[in-house]
């Protein structure tokens, strides 16, 4: 077991069906049409130079690393933001584009702390890679010129004036830390923020060298809008962005894969461990539900299992007045079973019942109610899931005979109308909702009715047709909507006809367009 | 008998005292209960001459200048009697710094009332969009191909290539786009092209919108120009009520409109992508290309974006007829380009003729050296990225090529001079003081190079290990022009390279053979 080391591309994978052959380093490979050179080299074996392109987010072209050459074509483009184009011929190393590379690298290091051996990011940073990947030998500008690193300048050597350019660490969010001395302006954590988030809390604050990264308007990360979902701190290659638990514990050393179980998502996680310790809690991009992205919850909030107030003895009290006591788990047990049984033996067989929250896992819910049915002898047992999930799960199961989701979450990808009822995705399933804005973000239209303006209707550089129900008549606006659809002859009768029962159908249809059902009707 | 006297209300003019001279007229006459009537305009961009005022007379226009208020008087008595005047400049078409000019472009630009569209019809305007509106797309895009038109805000792009690239797009909508950021130094011929005959920026807008099927153009006007904002505004709001903008265009089925959009003090906002965020209400940040802005412009859509003398110099190709105006210049510069003659420099203003002047005509024949009297030391052409030349360069014809061949560039057209007290290193340092100052941040070589850039040539000017700091700038020059994602960065080592090519002598003790360090 060791460390799952995850490929990155560099740009997203693209999803047309035509394929394009090319040529890099004497090598053919063939791509699907809009991939960049970058991607294409990365998938044939070949890693370019690169500090800004990540494949969590869209090519940015701002470092100059990943600059190859292209025959035929003059001057050096970059790799990231090049697509691929039949025929092309393309050379990644040669003396003109090391010596570029170089003299970037040159650039990189003259505005950064050297302080490699001590820092949180030692072994896991890309900036490091990279100098190292370039040769960088030394650094002709010398420290003493215009920076972020020093908090005093050393232009006035005896007292050390304050270095305007200096920043102090932020770190004020409890779980990460933002040190502006090791910002290299790459800009892949606002691009996080915005293309894989979409809270866009994040901004470059300042022009040319002063660009620095800034939550809001140079607020500290708490104070802004930020929801600590952590795909900055993923995206960023330095220590800039960094998890607390890394800063206190060090680089972890082998990975374990698994499922975060705060809510319905079901996101993949890496958990990165030091031995028997939790180092810190990285999405898994080969996670399904996921893909890379992750919130608050499981990606930071996990210190509850070592949590100092975590109950870790059983305890038992007579009464409510009465102090806890510790005592041993067989006397606990025996305790309340016993309490258990009194209780029914007085009041009766059915008066005690259990309740299994939807957050257990499927295994933990079989036990509970085995222990009801077997142990106690009823079946009074239920699930928190059956208030949210018995009308859809009667629903679907009479309409398609199963009651479990219909599609997985990649197919919002390829949607062009979203529709949300009964839900808030934006605060219960966030990393769903993020996934889900970006499609909308890209022109998918959202029809949200909801009684409140939630926070899906609510996000940036969405726009949604909010119908603003009163609550208790989703029945009545949803039939609505169906008598539209069969009144004005919308149903796509073909489609229908091949998947249902049509006399059944034409008996609901009638239904539907009785007068009394059209969203003209007043209703009393 | 009613004079009519013309006062230019052009910003150059206005800085000398423009105002205050129209001001004084009107009192004058008032005082003296003679009847004038003063035409504001824009300027005939003889600058030294400014403010140049000029009267209607039987023989033409004559022109006066430079006019003080407290010259106003015997003008005026000089006016209404027998026209002699110390300040008299003789018939102005007939001064000679503007007849050898070929105004193809400028025509109109300080003849006219700018504000009134009669006047720009009286003086041969909407002619071009007339004949525009009788032709398909495809037969306007031969019009502008065969011209030779290039794109004339620096880059040099055939702007006929550009338009077709546009019009063969499939969109829902697609934009026009006027770059009016001119923040060259040295450069003002936007400023008074829009101050002074606005609406043959206009009429080429429109006309590059029915060739390409854009309905909405917006004009992109840096901060530091409030009287071309303010001229552009006026003159947007004048063509709608005469039916040029709008829905049926002309009383034809062609709809566009426009829209004046102004700047925020950021000289890279004139790069044309950094312009298109900036437009969108972004940060002004230059965007990777591809994808080109003619595939995917403002607001993602096909876009057309063009200088505004580009769009000023359509008119005249539709009016007259692709050859008549690719019958001037040479070799593959085609056309008139609008030259900006300023820095220290007798003669400064707007010099319009074919391209193939040679640089030393412009400098020593036409501006008539520098306005100190000392020595002509070096020129620098296009702007603040442009290449430093010597005397020894002068032979240069302009054109795109011939300067390109020599490691220079015309750039927008821009011409400043310097005499011989000027100090080259530090004019190669100010080269990347203003990388420094405008750089937008985005990519490495230009965000951070350029203050490396200017910390090193101090060392340089300080005489610490000059020869070895100079191969570090070599170094950092070749990385800025061949790693930064736009020209900003990109060209910020013309001027400086050029610098240490030609004046080497102002960069430290002893001419050492340059390398590049390892």
């Amino acid at each position: 077991m060791s460390l799952i080391q995850e490929t990155d591309f560099g740009t997203p994978k693209s999803k047309s069906e035509s394929m394009v052959t090319l040529t890099i380093d004497g090598n053919q490979i063939t791509v699907p049409e809009g991939t960049s050179i970058m991607r294409a080299a990365m998938e044939a074996g070949t890693q370019i130079p690169k500090l800004c392109a990540t494949d969590m987010v869209d090519a940015f072209g701002s470092c100059r690393l990943c600059l190859v050459e292209i025959e035929g074509r003059a001057g050096t483009p970059a790799s990231c933001t090049t697509p691929v184009m039949p025929g092309l011929v393309v050379h990644t190393q040669s003396e003109r584009l090391k010596k570029l590379r170089k003299g970037v690298m040159e650039l990189y290091i003259s505005d950064h702390p050297l302080d490699c051996l001590t820092c949180a990011a030692n072994g896991d940073c890309e900036l490091q890679d990279m100098a190292g990947a370039v040769g960088l030998r030394d650094v002709r500008y010398g420290y003493e010129g215009e920076n972020h690193v020093f908090a005093k300048s050393s232009k006035n050597s005896a007292h050390g004036c304050e270095n305007d350019n200096w920043m102090p660490k932020d770190e004020s969010n409890p779980y990460f830390t933002y040190d502006p001395s090791k910002c290299i302006v790459c800009s892949r954590c606002v691009r996080a923020c915005e293309e894989v988030q979409g809270t866009f809390a994040l901004t470059i604050s300042g022009r040319g060298f002063d660009s620095r990264v800034s939550p809001g308007m140079n607020e500290s990360f708490l104070g802004s809008e930020c929801v600590s979902c952590g795909a900055c701190v993923q995206a960023c290659p330095t220590a800039t962005l960094t998890e607390k638990s890394v800063i206190e514990i060090g680089q972890p050393e082998h990975s374990v894969v698994t499922t975060c179980a705060y809510c319905g998502v079901g996101c993949a996680f890496k958990a990165e461990m030091r031995g028997e310790e939790v180092v810190r809690m990285v999405p898994w991009k080969d996670g399904k539900a996921n893909r890379g992205h992750s919130c608050v919850k499981g990606r930071f909030a996990w210190g509850y299992t070592t949590h100092k107030e975590r109950i870790l003895k059983p305890m038992i009290r007579e009464r409510i007045e009465d102090p806890w006591q510790e005592v041993s788990w067989d006397e606990a047990l025996n305790f309340a079973a016993a309490k258990f049984k009194g209780i029914q033996q007085k009041y009766g067989r059915d008066a005690v019942g259990g309740i299994t929250s939807s957050r257990c896992t499927n295994e933990e819910t079989y036990l509970v109610q085995k222990l009801i049915r077997a142990g106690f002898g009823n079946n009074n047992v239920d699930t928190c899931a059956r208030v949210c999930h018995s009308p859809t799960g009667y629903g679907l199961s009479q309409t398609y005979g199963t009651s479990a989701g219909t599609q997985d979450f990649d197919s919002v990808e390829d949607t062009d109308v979203v529709l949300i009822i009964g839900a808030n995705p934006a605060s219960a399933h966030p990393v769903f909702a993020s996934r889900l804005k970006k499609r909308l973000r890209q022109g998918a239209k959202l029809i949200v009715i909801d009684p409140r303006r939630t926070e899906m209707v609510e996000s940036p550089h969405v726009k949604a047709l909010h119908l603003p129900l009163m609550p208790g008549t989703n029945v009545a606006v949803l039939t609505a909507l169906a008598h539209v659809i069969v009144t004005e002859g919308l149903a796509d009768e073909a489609f229908v006809r091949e998947r249902c029962d049509w006399s059944e159908f034409e008996d609901w249809a009638a239904f539907v367009a009785q007068d009394k059902h059209s969203p003209e009707r007043p209703r009393s | 008998m009613t004079m009519r006297i013309f006062v230019p209300r052009d910003a150059a003019a206005v800085g000398v005292g423009a105002d205050d001279v129209a001001l004084a007229f009107a009192q004058a006459a008032a005082a003296r209960g003679a009847a004038i009537e003063i035409v504001r305009t824009g300027s005939r961009g003889l600058c030294w001459l400014e403010p140049m005022v000029e009267l209607s007379t039987a023989q033409g226009r004559v022109a006066f200048g430079p006019v003080t208020p407290g010259d106003v008087p015997s003008l005026l008595d000089a006016m209404a009697g027998n026209g002699q005047h110390a300040l008299r400049l003789g018939v102005t078409d007939e001064i000679p710094w503007l007849k050898r000019q070929t105004r193809l472009t400028f025509a109109r630009c300080g003849v006219i009332d700018p504000r009134s569209v009669d006047d720009y019809r009286a003086h041969g305007g909407y002619r071009g969009l007339e004949r525009a509106l009788t032709l398909t797309s495809d037969q306007i895009l031969a019009d502008v191909t065969a011209s030779g038109l290039r794109g004339r805000g620096g880059a040099g792009f055939p702007t006929g290539i550009k338009w077709k690239t546009v019009a063969q797009a499939s969109a829902d909508r697609k934009y026009i786009v006027c770059n009016a950021d001119e923040g060259d130094s040295g450069t003002f011929a936007d400023r008074m092209i829009m101050e002074g005959d606005p609406f043959v920026v206009i009429e080429g807008m429109t006309i590059a919108g029915i060739t390409v099927g854009a309905t909405k153009g917006y004009i992109y006007i840096r901060s530091e120009y409030p009287h071309a904002v303010e001229a552009m505004n006026a003159a947007i709001v004048a063509a709608r009520r005469a039916g040029l903008l709008g829905k049926r265009i002309g009383g034809s089925a062609h709809e566009f409109d426009l829209e004046v959009r102004v700047g925020a003090g950021a000289y890279v906002c004139g790069e044309e992508t950094s312009l298109l965020e900036s437009l969108e209400g972004r940060r002004g940040i230059v965007r990777a290309k591809p994808p080109l802005p003619a595939h995917k412009g403002l607001f993602g859509r096909p876009s057309v974006i063009n200088n505004v003398l580009s769009f000023a110099a359509i008119p005249f190709i539709l009016d007259n007829g692709a050859k008549a105006y690719a019958d001037f210049g040479m070799g593959r510069s085609r056309g008139t380009m609008p030259i900006q003659l300023a820095g220290n420099i007798r003669y400064g203003g707007l010099f319009e003729t074919a391209f193939g002047v040679t640089l030393g005509e412009l400098v020593d024949e036409i501006g008539g050296g520098t306005f100190t009297g000392r020595e002509v030391r070096a020129v620098q052409v296009g702007g603040p990225l442009g290449a430093y030349f010597p005397r020894a360069l002068f032979d240069t014809p302009f054109d795109y090529e011939a300067f390109a061949a020599r490691d220079g560039l015309i750039g927008h057209g821009g011409i400043v001079v310097f005499d011989d007290t000027v100090d080259m290193v530090k004019q190669a340092r100010f080269a990347m003081e203003f990388c420094a100052i405008e750089s937008c941040g985005k990519c490495t070589p230009c965000r951070i190079g350029s203050t490396r850039g200017v910390e090193t040539i101090n060392r340089i000017i300080n005489g610490e290990r000059v020869a070895e700091n100079l191969a570090v700038i070599e170094d950092l020059c070749n990385t800025m022009k061949f790693g930064s994602l736009c020209a900003l960065g990109g060209f910020t080592p013309y001027p400086v390279m050029s610098a240490l090519k030609h004046f080497r002598e102002d960069f430290g003790p002893a001419p050492a053979r340059l390398q590049a360090a390892e």
